[in-house]
């Protein structure tokens, strides 16, 4: 289990300053709007793929604390990796908010979330961008088995 | 005088074990239900369970009786004419729906005009833009000022400028985003002088301050019997009656039917009861008698006087922190919309949450707000009169301390 006060540290970091938070107009990019049922959530994250590997991954939009923090955080992990590596990240990441086995050495500052899920309100928030990440990976794997 | 400690015994939700600590302050979203609502639903489910309106043996006879006896006591609480112009229906959106169907797809032409405001809950206003697809008829809005507060002269312009034009006004008496009362009889008064029929939105109103339909001579009132202490499934459409008359009903079907034959020939039963085809939710409206009778024995004007003095005294305490920013300073009724400075709505909700305090975050109506007091997320804290001072002196004290470390620290 991560330090709370290393965890609190990292989660406002990444809320105050947060990585690869930019608005993206350039068509290269797949992008996926991230809107909440029931919280104000609403981010949109993308992702410029070379078919095999993410070269460059964004997100924007508005979120709590938790929404940014772990996109910002899993838009650090999944870039420059390929796509089955960035899918394998966000597996163990999911499988920890599921309370399942996971293997935190793949998840780096993403431990700060390790008992997001004893917040049953907040896990959503945890998981809205690193959602969105995974389902335009898997676009991006599908665009690749077309082609 | 409302004995507030008094009526706390009678609310199950807050005497329990397991509400210890806890302070809810969402009765804007949904009321607790005082005990004898809830044992009148019981005891409906236990000593009553029959059919209105159709069986002839004494149990249906008995239970239709006192389904009756819940519209005529609802006339009452209204000050309606009669009971014949309370239509049951599911609900305040079920009851706003009705309206926009019944009547103004059935009414309006892409020559008319349907009158609103820009802080409309979105059971007012989507209804009325299916209405607009429909007919053609147009939609436009009030202005709101920059407290969100209804702008009567510019509303009274309008009705001038468009001339006859204008054949429906739908509004909320009471914002759900920011708790201010509009002038409804004087919008009432003018929007009939002009030709024009005033739907009501009272979901937010009727809970909280003493409706008076004929004084007020609105046309149409919509309201939940949820918000006001009385059972989710029920709520009520006022109608001036020979509007009734002419609308049509959303569903047809079992109950609202006096008879029919083979060749497609329906002879509708005369409102309210065309508009309550099929089994209505019986021991909700039975519930929702109790909450009228709740409420009359404690007296409308009480619970508006003492409930706008809770209001002020939670938006007075409010002013005297530094660290939030309230929406609606001037609002009269159980509803404030603030943030805390800093700290998105969300985690502010989340970390009230943690210390056992129920608000609601969220755009509530994104347009309004960001239009008009510049912000889209906030925090909605809703008073109802089981909550009392000290909740709100604790609520106080936790925002006052609030910071972003703590929001943080309450999620992991």
């Amino acid at each position: 289990m991560m330090d709370q006060t290393l965890k609190r540290e990292i989660i406002m970091d990444h809320y105050q300053t947060p990585r690869n938070k930019k608005t993206i107009t350039d068509e290269s990019y797949k992008s996926k709007h991230m809107a909440a049922d029931s919280c104000i959530d609403d981010i949109t994250v993308y992702i410029k793929g070379d078919g095999h590997k993410i070269v460059d991954v964004a997100f924007d939009g508005v979120g709590c604390t938790i929404s940014t923090a772990s996109t910002s955080i899993m838009s650090e992990l999944i870039k420059g990796k390929s796509y089955d590596e960035a899918l394998a990240i966000i597996q163990e990441y999911e499988d920890m908010l599921d309370e399942k086995e996971y293997d935190e050495d793949k998840l780096e500052e993403a431990n700060a979330f390790d008992t997001l899920s004893k917040q049953a309100n907040r896990i959503n928030c945890g998981l809205i961008g690193v959602k969105g990440f995974k389902e335009v990976i898997e676009e991006l794997k599908r665009d690749e088995r077309e082609q | 005088m409302l004995d507030r400690e008094k009526i706390r015994k009678d609310f199950p939700m807050i005497q329990s074990e397991e509400s210890k600590g806890r302070i809810y302050l969402d009765s804007a979203a949904t009321s607790f239900k005082p005990k004898c609502v809830i044992d009148k639903v019981t005891e409906y489910y236990t000593k009553e369970n029959a059919n209105i309106h159709r069986g002839d043996y004494d149990l249906s006879y008995q239970v239709s009786s006192e389904y009756e006896q819940v519209r005529k006591l609802c006339a009452k609480f209204l000050n309606a004419p009669s009971e014949k112009n309370i239509v049951f229906t599911n609900g305040a959106s079920s009851s706003l729906n009705l309206v926009a169907y019944g009547y103004g797809q059935k009414f309006l032409t892409s020559e008319d005009i349907i009158l609103s405001t820009e802080a409309e809950h979105a059971s007012n206003i989507l209804p009325w833009f299916k209405v607009s697809e429909v007919t053609g008829a147009k939609i436009e809005y009030v202005p709101l000022d920059h407290e969100g507060v209804f702008d009567l002269e510019a509303y009274k312009k309008i009705l001038r400028e468009a001339a006859g034009k204008i054949k429906v006004v739908t509004l909320a008496q009471v914002s759900n985003v920011l708790g201010n009362i509009i002038p409804l009889k004087e919008i009432v008064r003018y929007a009939h002088e002009n030709g024009a029929i005033v739907c009501c939105d009272g979901a937010q109103s009727v809970p909280h301050i003493k409706v008076d339909v004929q004084d007020l001579d609105v046309d149409f009132l919509c309201f939940s019997a949820h918000k006001m202490l009385g059972p989710s499934g029920v709520g009520v459409l006022y109608g001036r009656y020979e509007l009734l008359e002419k609308m049509d009903p959303f569903m047809l079907g079992g109950g609202s039917n006096a008879r029919f034959d083979i060749c497609g020939n329906i002879l509708l039963k005369d409102p309210p009861f065309k508009f309550e085809a099929g089994t209505p939710c019986v021991e909700g409206v039975l519930g929702f008698g109790e909450a009228l009778k709740y409420l009359m024995d404690l007296g409308m004007e009480n619970v508006e006087a003492e409930g706008k003095e809770l209001h002020k005294y939670f938006l007075d305490e409010m002013a005297k922190l530094d660290n939030v920013t309230v929406y609606n300073p001037k609002s009269e009724t159980s509803i404030v919309t603030f943030n805390i400075n800093g700290i998105f709505a969300q985690d502010a909700a989340a970390y009230l949450n943690s210390q056992g305090i129920a608000v609601r975050s969220g755009n509530h109506c994104a347009k309004i707000l960001l239009n008009v007091i510049g912000a889209s997320e906030t925090i909605r804290a809703s008073l109802y009169l089981y909550n009392t001072k000290e909740e709100i002196d604790r609520t106080i004290a936790v925002i006052k301390e609030a910071t972003l470390e703590k929001c943080i620290g309450a999620a992991i």
